[in-house]
């Protein structure tokens, strides 16, 4: 028998999941979707009635983004440029429906390969912070997606937020999606870049995932390493090889060939550069 | 039974209270529990954005909320949008005097979309306002008048209703007269109007290609579900387990009989209480599927060894068009130039955001039915024949369409529907939901088309020998029609003297192919106009030029040697072309002379021609129009409009042809007890065959009203209460229709008009005269490639269409940006793969963000067998599209591609082969 709980409090939810391991439901934007044509019968927790996941936080040396921010909340808060790239994504996740109620923690969890908000959750160097009843524990986002549509959350476990350290001043982001359309599009490729740029104007760190090319977003490390030290200019770009994208691992599907999605990215990491060394 | 809570909240701006599941879609929630239906559903999944809802004054998905989630909240839908006031009251009627609802079906989504945007914006802008709109699809309107709406619905623009006097309706900017009820939620469409104590029935279908099945004892699936009251199988079905749109052939079984030839095609029919029929899981089903091997695509259908899917035919073809005009082959051997080409398309979805849906129930020897349908006659006739009735004991009722464009025709939901409600003592109703439609009903034709163009040096075409195999699916569907409809048209609208086309249909275990905007046509278009390109280059003539050297003409004999006699248009639509392909022609090719970067600009056309009404066979329409004693002129009209408008041009010219203001006129619509048949809206056949009809009805009236004043045929007709008052010069005759005995209902005069165009059968060769009137149409795309991405953006659209008269410019245009819309979707993004691509998220249709400015070229050739020189607009507006974007790529990129959709791969992957390899 289905049955629905919408605990107020975190420590009910997680007394709940103790008791039962439920569906957590919070925007719906994936819940829904996945049930067109069959019954609403899943034991659910309808994580939206807890007011302490909804904030978005400065906490000095980290933000933190709560369990129940959406990608509209995202766009309209006041944060740094190391978010552009986010809210960039924001922008372009769903339509302002999905925007409106979709969460950001809620497409990390859903944990598809097109997820909008992972390739830039992966160049923050995001951590998801989970909490059971007994423990809470904290993973870096790399981590915490290991395939399509697979975490490690446990089964009684509820991700309460995600940590994102605080770069040097001065670093700015950026997020490119390819789609076959504007607006409501899963991406065929997407890159996102996180730039922090040391005194003397060169890299002193430059972060890179590319979305939708693997089973999981992955981090172009090759590539960071041989931006590091570079001069921060519009030839960041010219250090691309084709190597560099080597990690990734695209497959054919409707929305292109793998071979394809392989030159994109080559050409959105060469863009992504390019933006981020003449900003 | 699922837990029950109770949800309180603030329903447009009234307190609501609800005891209900709380997972359950707010949207199931409003249009079930509350009764609110307008509110629409199209996909439950965030796709399409119909079900937008303002939630604390922000757009959501209803479909995608748990009812708890609105607890203390506030919702509006819109039936408040009226009362919310202020600057929300003006977007319904700005949505209105736009012509921004066209079916209606997405327009509620779309006002509550923007809604969100003019609560929070003072002054959006253009790119505003598609952001905020960007989560809505249309299929209708390519978005351009809603865009339109909303921006003057900030900024009133001063439209205006025209309310045209006697004799001034036909060619009159009038508003839609259907239009009010589809921007305040009140139209009521398949989903809608069903009666309290229906049952819901639910198809169960075939998860595979091709089977056999036997299903098992279901006793234990009653006893697990209680609410579960009836399985219907085809034993069920009344007298004839079969449908299909030609009164020859009914090859396709209401409910599968033992046997599956494609994954979708249903094999039960579930009716019970909602939570039954869709709690029960398909796979919980007593069914044994015994898998047989199965046919895809047209190279599967034709391979050595194919399994058959249909017994007696075992090359898996279903039918061959011929059409042979001179001798093509000797002229090819003579042309001084000759290309080759070919060109594959996919099976494209239609897309239309509303599911099929309807309700049923029969009263005694009668069955009753209300369904979303672009044919409610040739409904009547299906059901009719499938429960063994006579015709007039089936009894279809008004039913608004949420979109057709030829996917709503053949019936399945109906016979299906017909078949439950004949065994259950209460109504049953149905609602498909997306993947269910999408996976079983039918879908264009996938196409691989081959031809060879000869023409002489100076670019005088020669001959062209043409063949076209066409992926009809698993059953027949409109496939003859497509098989005969594209020999007719495939050298398009050119002067050819020597012509031998062939085409083949052929069966797979897919979807049934069917009707949809074109029937083959669109298919056949990028094919020939790709190849006047290719020999425009061949001659050095430029390629509108090298068009109109070769358009046909009056006096010229086209495929069939049917030789036009008039209204032959396409050389004055090139003609209003040429200065805006000359302008943007050589703006592309500067751009491109001082391009640096990936960006490269094109511009193509393409042209087309269409023959509107049915091919070589008779296709009357009748319409009546009925004077009541109390003075009430109504029209009453079988035509179905399903969005394009055919119930305001109808009324239009009703309106002249009796000589009064439109604003007099009633009409009565959709209902097969009180409307004569006007056939099925297809084949572009409303405007020109019912609007003569409706206009012969007028007349009628107008003659009967005259005769009986004893007047001349310039009188003028008024009416005071309960008289008609005619004037003719000084004389003033005033009828007391009081006193005048009543002929039919409440009736005193009824006017009678039917109109059926004038074709000939063809002869063994495909000579004939298959159409009265052909549309001419050719459309200039401006396109911009980022050669690095392979992505394709189409800036700019120029339409030129030969409409003969234009009864309703705004419809007109209407139309004009929907076909683009579609075009624009099938040239660039649009696939559909069957079990693959089932949904909205995976099947993309363009959104406003994908929409290209949009210009008009308006020509009247007027046709003398047209109301006032009309003829057809809907389907002509989509076929030249994609010919046009597919040149504009290679003007811009030097790529000739021949396979659609040009996704971004594809183009790319041409692209680099086209630069040898090279990267960058």
């Amino acid at each position: 028998m289905a049955s629905y709980l919408r605990p107020r409090d975190l420590e009910s939810a997680l007394a709940a999941m103790a008791e039962t391991p439920r569906t957590i439901v919070a925007g719906g934007t994936d819940y829904y979707p996945a049930r067109v044509g069959r019954p609403l019968d899943d034991d659910v927790l309808d994580v939206t009635g807890i007011e302490s996941l909804k904030a978005i936080e400065d906490l000095g040396d980290r933000y933190r983004i709560g369990a129940l921010v959406t990608w509209t909340q995202t766009i309209e808060a006041k944060l740094p440029p190391m978010f552009d790239g986010l809210k960039r994504a924001a922008r372009e996740v769903g339509g302002v429906q999905v925007q409106n109620s979709g969460t950001v923690v809620g497409n990390v969890c859903n944990a598809s390969p097109a997820a909008d908000g992972v390739p830039n959750l992966l160049a923050l160097d995001a951590e998801i912070e989970l909490a059971s009843r007994d423990a809470t524990r904290s993973v870096p986002i790399g981590a915490f997606v290991t395939g399509n549509r697979r975490t490690v959350r446990a089964r009684d476990e509820i991700v309460t937020g995600i940590s994102i350290p605080k770069p040097a001043e001065g670093t700015t982001s950026s997020f490119l999606k390819l789609g076959a359309r504007h607006y409501l599009v899963i991406s065929i490729v997407m890159t996102a870049g996180v730039l922090e740029p040391a005194p003397d104007g060169t890299v002193a760190s430059l972060r890179l995932a590319v979305g939708s090319c693997s089973a999981v977003a992955r981090r172009l490390d090759a590539l960071e390493d041989a931006l590091r030290g570079r001069p921060v200019d519009a030839g960041l770009q010219d250090a691309v090889a084709e190597d560099h994208l080597a990690v990734l691992s695209p497959i054919d599907d409707v929305r292109g060939t793998g071979e394809y999605r392989m030159d994109a990215a080559l050409t959105l990491v060469r863009r992504t550069l390019a933006e981020l060394g003449s900003a | 039974m699922a837990t029950q809570s109770t949800v309180s909240f603030t329903l447009n701006g009234n307190p609501a209270e609800i005891r209900t599941d709380p997972i359950r879609r707010l949207s199931h929630v409003l249009r079930e529990e509350l009764s609110m239906t307008g509110t629409k559903v199209g996909c439950d999944a965030g796709d399409c954005g119909a079900c937008t809802v303002l939630l604390d004054g922000r757009q959501v998905c209803s479909c995608m909320t748990p009812v708890a989630q609105v607890e203390g909240r506030e919702v509006l839908t819109v039936e408040g949008l009226e009362a919310a006031g202020g600057r929300l009251a003006g977007l319904q009627e700005s949505f209105h005097l736009h012509g921004a609802a066209q079916c209606g079906i997405c327009t509620p989504g779309m006002l509550m979309a923007a809604a969100d945007l003019l609560g929070r914006q003072e002054a959006p802008d253009d790119a505003a306002i598609q952001d905020a709109l960007g989560g809505v699809l249309c299929r209708c309107t390519g978005y351009k008048t809603i865009v339109s709406a909303v921006r003057h619905a900030i900024e009133p623009n001063g439209i205006a209703l025209d309310d045209p006097g006697p004799g001034e309706a036909v060619g009159a900017r009038v508003p839609k007269t259907d239009g009010r009820r589809k921007v305040d939620g009140s139209e009521i469409f398949g989903a809608d109007g069903a009666p309290a104590d229906s049952l819901w029935m639910r198809a169960v279908r075939s998860p595979h290609w091709s089977a056999t099945f036997a299903v098992g004892d279901l006793q234990p699936l009653f006893d697990a579900h209680p609410g579960l009251v009836r399985v219907i199988g085809p034993a069920d079905v009344p007298a004839l387990n079969a449908f299909g749109v030609y009164p020859h052939i009914k090859d396709q079984p209401v409910l599968a009989d033992g046997e599956v030839k494609y994954r979708g095609e249903p094999v039960l029919a579930l009716v019970g209480d909602y939570e039954s029929v869709h709690g029960i899981r398909d796979e919980d089903l007593p069914i044994d599927y015994e898998i047989r091997p199965h046919v895809h695509g047209i190279e599967g259908a034709m391979a050595e060894g194919a399994p058959i899917v249909h017994a007696g035919r075992d090359d898996n073809v279903m039918g061959r068009g011929f059409v042979k005009k001179g001798d093509a082959e000797a002229a090819l051997a003579e042309s001084d130039i000759v290309v080759e080409g070919s060109f594959e398309t996919a099976f494209v979805e239609h897309a239309y955001i509303e599911p099929e849906a309807g309700w049923a129930r029969r009263i005694g020897d009668r069955l009753e039915m209300a369904a979303t349908t672009q044919a409610p006659h040739m409904d009547r006739d299906e059901i009719a024949n499938v429960l063994g009735l006579p015709v007039d004991a089936v009894h279809v009722l008004p039913c608004a369409c949420g979109g057709g464009f030829g996917g709503k025709i053949d019936g399945g939901l109906q016979v299906l529907l017909a078949a439950a409600a004949w065994n259950l003592d209460r109504p049953v109703r149905t609602v498909f939901n997306r993947i269910e439609s999408m996976a079983s009903t039918t879908k264009r034709h996938p196409s691989r088309t081959s031809g060879t163009y000869g023409c002489t040096k100076d670019g005088r075409l020669t001959a062209y020998r043409f063949h076209g195999d066409f992926n009809t699916g698993a059953y027949v569907s409109f496939g003859l029609t497509v098989k005969d409809r594209v020999p007719v048209h495939a050298t398009g609208p050119y002067h050819v003297p020597n012509v031998l086309a062939t085409s083949a249909g052929l069966y797979t275990n897919e979807p049934p192919a069917g009707a949809f905007r074109g029937f083959g046509v669109p298919q056949s278009a990028l094919l020939h106009d790709m190849l006047m390109d290719m020999m425009a280059e061949r001659c050095g003539i430029d390629p509108l030029e090298f068009r109109h050297i070769n358009a046909i003409r009056v006096g010229d004999a086209t495929a069939t040697g049917q030789v036009l006699k008039a209204s032959a248009g396409l050389a004055a639509c090139l003609e209003g072309l040429r200065p805006h392909w000359k302008k943007a022609r050589a703006e592309a090719e500067a751009f491109n002379a001082r391009a640096s970067g990936v960006l490269r600009r094109g511009v193509g056309v393409g042209c087309m021609w269409y023959g509107c009404g049915n091919t070589s066979m008779p296709n009357p329409s009748t319409l009546h129009m009925g004077l009541s004693r109390a003075g009430e002129v109504t029209l009453y009209s079988g035509a179905q409009d399903i969005g394009q408008g055919i119930n305001t041009t109808a009324m239009q010219c009703a309106a002249d042809g009796l000589g009064i203001a439109l604003s007099r006129i009633n009409l009565v619509w959709g209902d097969t007890d009180l409307t004569a048949d006007a056939g099925k809206t297809s084949a572009s056949r409303q405007a020109y065959i019912s609007g003569n009809a409706a206009k012969f009805a007028g007349e009628d009236l107008r003659r009967q009203i005259l005769r009986l004043a004893n007047v001349g045929d310039d009188a003028q007709i008024a009416f005071g209460k309960g008289r008609l008052v005619v004037r003719d010069g000084e004389a003033v005759r005033e009828i007391d229709l009081a006193a005048l005995p009543l002929t039919r209902d409440s009736d005193v005069l009824v006017g009678e008009g039917t109109f059926d165009p004038p074709t000939e059968p063809s002869d063994e060769f495909g000579q004939g005269t298959p159409y009265a009137t052909y549309a001419f149409a050719a459309h200039m795309a401006e396109v911009e490639v980022d050669v690095a991405l392979g992505t394709v953006k189409v800036r700019r659209m120029v339409a030129a269409h030969d409409v003969g008269k234009s009864l309703n410019p705004q419809q007109v245009e209407g139309q004009i940006d929907g076909g683009v819309a579609q075009g624009l979707g099938l040239a660039l993004m649009e696939e559909y793969v069957p079990g693959r691509t089932e949904n909205l998220h995976d099947y993309l249709i363009p959104t406003v963000g994908d929409m290209p400015e949009i210009d008009y070229v308006v020509v009247e050739d007027p046709e003398p067998t047209g109301p006032w020189g009309a003829k057809g607009i809907g389907e002509p507006t989509l076929i030249p599209t994609p010919p046009a974007i597919f040149g504009a790529i290679y003007h811009a990129t030097g790529v000739r591609l021949t396979r659609a959709p040009a996704t971004p791969d594809r183009v790319r992957a041409a692209i680099l082969a086209h630069n040898g390899g090279a990267k960058g």
